[in-house]
């Protein structure tokens, strides 16, 4: 149980002691614990020195909800309150980080839809809030099954979205993720999405640094726009509302705001990479001829179906995708050079994944894209499966 | 910004898709070229100093005296304006302007390029506008204007610009009258 105490230039509220991001994700030492991924995102976020949080603790989402409001009652977040509903928590999110509060809430795909309107109205205002998406699919009929069909909706709303793997990923994700999207010059809400039940449920080890150590706090007067601010100018005076429906603006306006909003997501590139060390990650054969691209869990699996690959002296590697928007275009297609093949699990019906990777190859590779295999619904995605698909495609004693 | 001029809005109007982004810390950009900060500095003095109708749109982060950095930059700000003979046109705010803008005494974000079209102006340094609303003005007088666009940024800078410092703070500032000055004096104006 922390006690509250006031901020000061080298520790927070909570009495943690202020550090950087990259002394909290690189330098700090780190203990093996065993924990879910809603647990880990607990630990993650009472790491981060976060303002404000609002829940729709739904179950069977996830304890993520719950939890954070744990680290409410013991003085690691600043304030946390529960909406009405989903709609209701994201147009709160939205206040709270318009007002200057490093904000973090968790839903998965019916709550992502229900708040749907929400999302590019967060870019739009350019708030550097962070939603973790735990995802479980889209109703009806009802799931609480993992599937990410609900990424598809997310893909425009001109929020990053970043994909992780696991908890050890969630974790630091988590916290790269507020320092990436704080960045001026990007300054736009963070999607972290992960695979609900496969890690949001799922116990497995981590390294966590110590929790007497956070993030330094949001800074909201380096936001690209002034943070509601009714005590200090030039807040006071600039926050209106911005509506197109007169026909003093210049319809450019909008136009231009929107490419604005779409190169911010764009500028957070290096610092990404710096952070995840990487947008992409590879394993597999250097040289190889076929590649699973891929996000999230299907990963792992991708990565059980390469390793039965290689024993079969098929060359194979798996690149992950950790980022989506920005989709990373140029460290996949220098991931693919010299494959011939291309495989996309996921877990979902309608391959979202696969057109990506298609939109972003098209007239760049020659190699054959196979959008498969595709579960959905709560299934599993055995290697077997993958293999099966793999074999429809290739002659296993020549490879690809 | 990788051309001046005129880019309209086919098929992009934002520097970023043609591959320019901020430059990284202790650099600057001039158009597609990431250059030393002085470099920069000698070259936004020149253009400022040969250009007709040379303009400062200085926005709300210098015109509100809400601390003693934003009062300090002010100060500078109008000592800048002398030495390149350049002209002050406020952008005191960013609501819209309802029925209608005077453009003569002041610059709006959303139609910014009203501004610049009525004052003919051909080289504009922006100082002291919130990120977002420097990017959305400066996409807009790319597509419609030939004005050579100068961004004057205290966070990451602007692509869009087709000069941006960043990270200039009060010293800086300091720094940038000084280096005018000498351009001021080379080039006999």
């Amino acid at each position: 149980m922390s006690t509250i105490k006031d901020m000061t230039d080298t520790h927070n509220w909570s009495g943690q002691r202020l550090v950087t991001a990259d002394e909290l994700l690189f330098e700090a030492p780190r203990e093996k614990h065993f924990m879910t991924g809603s647990e880990v995102l607990k630990e993650a976020v009472k790491r981060c020195t976060v303002d404000a949080s609002v829940s729709y603790p739904i179950t069977p989402q996830s304890e993520a909800a719950h939890l954070i409001g744990e680290l409410w009652a013991e003085g690691y977040v600043g304030v946390y309150f529960r909406g009405e509903n989903e709609f209701g928590v994201m147009s709160e999110v939205s206040g709270c980080a318009t007002a200057g509060a490093r904000t973090i809430t968790t839903t998965s795909g019916p709550g992502t839809l229900r708040a749907m309107e929400n999302f590019p109205q967060w870019s739009g205002t350019r708030i550097a809030c962070q939603l973790i998406l735990m995802a479980r699919g889209i109703n009806s009929p009802l799931t609480i099954q993992p599937d990410n069909l609900e990424v598809t909706f997310m893909l425009e709303t001109g929020c990053m979205i970043w994909y992780a793997e696991n908890v050890q990923e969630l974790f630091d994700m988590t916290i790269a993720a507020f320092i990436v999207a704080e960045k001026p010059d990007v300054h736009v809400p963070i999607v972290t999405v992960v695979d609900g039940f496969f890690v949001s449920h799922t116990r497995e080890s981590v390294m966590l640094p110590a929790d007497d150590i956070a993030l330094f706090p949001y800074e909201p007067y380096k936001a690209p726009l002034p943070p509601i601010d009714s005590e200090t100018p030039p807040g006071r005076f600039l926050r209106d509302p911005f509506v197109m429906k007169s026909n003093y603006i210049s319809y450019a306006t909008h136009a231009s705001w929107q490419w604005e909003v779409r190169s911010a997501v764009e500028r957070s590139r290096p610092y990404a990479k710096h952070f995840l060390k990487g947008l992409v990650h590879v394993t597999g054969t250097e040289d190889a001829e076929i590649a699973f691209v891929t996000c999230g869990t299907a990963s792992n699996q991708a990565k059980e179906a390469e390793r039965e690959l290689i024993k079969l002296g098929v060359k194979t590697k798996v690149i992950k995708l950790r980022t989506i928007r920005p989709f990373p275009t140029e460290e996949l297609l220098e991931a693919l050079e010299g494959v011939k093949q291309i495989f996309v699990p996921e877990f979902n019906v309608v391959g979202w994944l696969e057109k990506e990777v298609k939109t972003a190859l098209y007239g760049k590779s020659d190699a054959e894209i196979i959008g498969g295999p595709r579960v959905a619904g709560g299934m599993s995605m055995p290697a077997e499966a993958i293999l099966k698909e793999v074999f429809e495609h290739i002659d296993a004693e020549k490879g690809a | 910004m990788a051309n001046q001029g005129p880019a309209y809005y086919s098929p992009y109007p934002a520097a970023l898709y043609d591959g320019v982004i901020t430059p990284p810390e202790g650099k600057a950009l001039l158009l597609e070229s990431v250059v030393d900060e002085e470099t920069a500095m000698r070259e936004v003095a020149r253009v400022m100093l040969t250009s007709e109708n040379a303009t400062i749109f200085p926005g709300p982060q210098v015109l509100y005296g809400y601390n003693e950095e934003a009062k300090k930059k002010a100060t500078l700000i109008k000592e800048m304006s002398e030495v390149l003979n350049a002209k002050m046109i406020p952008m005191y705010d960013y609501r819209p302007k309802y029925p209608k803008i005077d453009a003569e005494v002041e610059i709006n974000p959303n139609h910014p390029n009203l501004t610049i079209w009525h004052n003919n102006i051909k080289a504009a340094i922006f100082i002291g506008v919130h990120c977002h609303y420097a990017n959305v003005a400066l996409k807009m007088v790319r597509c419609e204007t030939d004005c050579y666009t100068i961004a004057i940024c205290s966070m990451s800078g602007h692509e869009d610009a087709m000069a941006t410092l960043r990270d200039q703070h009060s010293s800086e500032l300091e720094k940038f009258i000084k280096i005018a000055k000498e351009v001021k004096a080379e080039l006999g104006k």
